[in-house]
């Protein structure tokens, strides 16, 4: 406390207060960006992160609202707590921004990725393949004779665990969608 | 009240529609048809500039000087690719201006046709928005549109891209009715961080204000607020570059300018203060100076419409989002509903403290009967024109320092000035802008001759619509800032900072249809000066002035407030290897 009864490093408009803004310990957040989907949003958007030198894990995006004309972005990012604020507020700064949540602060909240892996192989590797499969829910969109191709969703940590899992089994290739998050609840 | 026209018919219906009296501009191919409109009409007045680079810091000139938007026509590919310092320059002081391009037809763009560049792309980082408009419907609104998102909240600059079978094909025009965008920026702040300011004002013993650009951008209603705060509480105020004006030189609080090349009275209050009021200021880091020792016992009050420049760089206890004008007058509400208080015994010794720092006389410098000092230019050019009706422009160097710091600014929007992007060749053409907005007032810009030849172009715009520009050049034959550095920081190295071959401004001037002066000995240099400003017309003023000044006071790069170099005594190995990589 100072000599003016007002605590250093308190925000009201942060939800930080708890812990120093300006502390160096990086953290992973995931934000949803409403947009209007008009061309050239998603450019604004990655070029805001890649002028500024922030981090992106993941990036989906999809016109959710047809009528509104609104996308929905939802990022995976990864910063100190003041670069997530500058973020979240350079974000909402980009015109076409309608609302930028932070799911990560705002929480809980569902996190769901969709990959599809193709395995190729033979014998016992082929069987355990598939065995596994059952075990991480992922379905066989496609077989022949020397292949798999599983679909698997989850939260992107099963997705990793399932696809280390596949690697020595025969894993050729893999496409991800990247995150997609809603809050829990109502 | 809609009507059938062409595109290009619209472009300049909407212009008229929104106000605009003068457009910058510069033909081009893909152009041409608004140009013909342009032709065919009287109300809107276009100047034709020599560079298209020209034409936006003239736009920046007109709009910093009126408060309104400036507005600029250019063609397509390079004539927008020539646009883009401007609108880096804009974006970065927050100056609202419409930069309307040519572009090639719908059906050419992505063939890489004549003239095509991809120019909301180039854009797009360094404009608050932009817009390419494919269908002629769309074209009035999207204009209307662009002149409330440059001027709403934060203003800069936007930019809207027409192809050229936009302009010839015919749609629907709509006047211009309030925004129903969803782009609204909040003007007024929270009352409860208000609340909690005003009372950080009633206990703080060494408050200062910190004002900048912001202040200005609101309006003059903010300015007089400001007035009305500072001498009803008597705190010392200080103000960045981009501030000067708000709070008058003159006034009894003034600290004068902070920062780098700041005042010794302003950085160190700053340094001191138990209670920092930053107002429409963004901690610039040549304000800030080391971070991790800026102001290190103060609380922190920011006041800003942007929330991205809120915790940016420096943490703010109390964080206010909110057009200056709506804030400040708030807080004079609160705080005179409450009494009125402050600590007054405690802010008066803090007043006596300032005194004292006062006396350092940081702006001392050694003076000489032979050679014209750029300081003594400055002094006898604030002497022999601060009674006049009067507007200040600069380029980027030591000139513009020393213009900050020995020019007095009374009232806002008299100061125009390359703060964020520091771009050389910004004033010349800014001035014309400002002399265009203001006819009858005495325009100055106050240069160095290497930023000045950058736009000297437009000498031929100045000429041709009969602009009294005023070109005051302290020519030091150096770039003068690069060879100070050079000196402090490269072992006197002075790689590349000569100005070479340069030309006789004198013969220059004329052979443009311009007067030229020349003045070398400090004898002459009133009378000079009273030949540039009772000439009726542009005037090249080349003023010699020693070539080895440094300008002080100077916060070395990575070096904190209480740091500060007062002299050429104190310059003995100061900037080491780590503040050496820092610009
Ligand atoms: C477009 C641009 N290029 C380079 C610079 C880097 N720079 C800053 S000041 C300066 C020297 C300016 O020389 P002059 O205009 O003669 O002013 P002086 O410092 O001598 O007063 C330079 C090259 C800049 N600010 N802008
Ligand atoms: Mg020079």
């Amino acid at each position: 406390m100072s000599a003016l009864h007002i605590k250093k490093g308190t925000s009201k408009h942060s939800a930080y207060n708890l812990r120093p803004t300006f502390s160096d310990v990086s953290e992973r957040h995931t934000l949803a960006v409403l947009v209007e989907n008009e061309p050239g949003v998603l450019a604004r958007v990655i070029g805001l992160f890649a002028g500024r030198g922030y981090n992106i894990e993941s990036l989906t995006v999809a016109e959710v609202d047809h009528t509104g004309h609104l996308s929905r972005i939802t990022i995976v990012t990864k910063g100190t707590p003041q670069v997530i604020e500058q973020i979240k507020a350079q974000l909402g700064r980009i015109v076409v921004v309608h609302e930028v949540h932070d799911l990560t602060v705002e929480g809980p909240s569902v996190e769901r990725e969709l990959a599809i892996m193709k395995i190729v192989g033979q014998g016992d590797k082929r069987v355990e393949a598939l065995r596994l499969a059952d075990i991480f829910r992922a379905n066989v969109v496609d077989s022949t004779l020397n292949s798999f191709v599983f679909e698997i969703t989850g939260a992107p940590e099963k997705i990793d665990a399932f696809a280390d899992l596949m690697r020595p089994l025969g894993l050729a290739e893999i496409a991800r969608t990247g995150v997609a998050a809603l809050l829990r609840g109502d | 009240m809609t009507r059938e026209m062409t595109g290009a018919k619209m472009v300049v219906q909407a212009l008229k529609d929104q106000g605009v009296d003068t457009v910058f501009g510069y033909p081009g191919g893909a152009v041409l048809p608004i140009y013909d409109e342009i032709f065919l009409q009287n109300d809107i007045r276009h100047i034709l500039v020599r560079h298209e680079q020209g034409a936006v810091h003239a736009a920046e000139g007109y709009a910093r000087s009126t408060g309104k938007p400036g507005v600029c026509l250019v063609t397509s590919g390079p004539g927008a690719t020539n646009a883009v310092t401007g609108l880096t320059d804009a974006l970065m002081d927050s100056i609202p201006i419409v930069v309307l391009t040519g572009q090639v037809p719908t059906f050419m763009i992505g063939s890489d046709a004549f003239q095509e560049a991809d120019t909301v792309g180039i854009t797009r980082p360094c404009t608050k928005h932009n817009w390419l408009v494919k269908e002629t419907d769309a074209l009035a609104d999207t204009i209307h549109e662009a002149f409330h998102v440059a001027t709403a909240g934060r203003p800069g600059p936007v930019l809207v891209d027409i192809p050229k079978d936009v302009q010839f094909a015919n749609g629907t025009y709509t006047p211009p009715k309030p925004s129903t965008s969803h782009y609204q920026p909040m003007v007024k702040g929270d009352m409860e961080e208000i609340t909690e300011l005003v009372a950080a004002i009633e206990n703080a013993k060494k408050p200062v204000f910190y004002t900048g650009g912001g202040v200005i951008n609101s309006g003059p209603a903010a300015s007089q607020l400001l007035r009305e705060l500072v001498e009803a509480t008597g705190f010392p105020i200080t103000s960045t570059l981009m501030g000067l004006g708000a709070y008058p030189a003159s006034g009894k609080h003034w600290l004068g300018m902070l920062g780098m090349h700041g005042l010794y009275e302003a950085n160190l209050a700053m340094h001191d203060c138990d209670l920092m009021i930053c107002i429409g200021a963004r901690f610039d880091d040549r304000i800030t100076g080391r971070i991790d020792a800026f102001s290190p016992n103060s609380i922190k009050a920011h006041i800003d419409i942007d929330p991205s420049s809120i915790n940016k760089v420096i943490k703010a206890d109390i964080p206010i989002v909110g057009d200056v004008g709506h804030v400040l007058e708030d807080i004079l509400k609160v705080w005179k509903s409450r009494g009125r208080k402050t600590e007054t015994e405690a802010v008066a010794s803090w007043r006596r403290q300032v005194d004292d720092w006062r006396k350092v006389n940081c702006l001392a410098y050694a003076n000489s009967e032979t050679t014209i000092k750029p300081q003594y230019a400055l002094q006898r050019l604030e002497e022999l024109t601060k009674k006049h009706d009067r507007y200040i422009c600069t380029e980027v160097g030591q000139h513009q320092m020393w213009a900050a710091q020995f020019l007095n600014f009374e009232d806002p929007n008299r100061w125009m000035t390359s703060g964020g992007l520091g771009t050389m060749g910004y004033g010349f053409p800014a001035s014309i802008g400002v002399q265009l907005a203001h006819p009858d007032s005495l325009v100055i810009n106050v240069a160095g001759e290497a930023s000045w030849l950058m736009n000297m172009q437009e000498l031929g715009t100045a000429v041709q619509f009969r602009l009294p520009v005023k070109q005051f050049i302290l020519n030091n034959e150096r770039l003068g800032m690069v060879r100070q550095w050079q000196e402090l920081l490269h072992g006197e190295r002075y790689s590349q900072s000569w100005s070479e071959a340069l030309p006789d401004f004198v013969k220059l001037a004329e052979a443009f249809g311009a007067k030229g002066i020349y003045c070398d000995n400090p004898a002459d240099l009133d009378d000079a000066i009273m030949e540039m400003i009772n000439y009726d017309g542009p005037v090249l003023f080349d003023c010699l002035v020693e070539k080895h000044e440094n300008c002080f006071p100077m916060i070395p790069s990575g070096k904190a407030h209480n740091e500060m170099l007062l002299g050429e005594a104190d310059t003995q190995g100061v900037i080491d290897s780590k503040g050496s990589v820092l610009v």
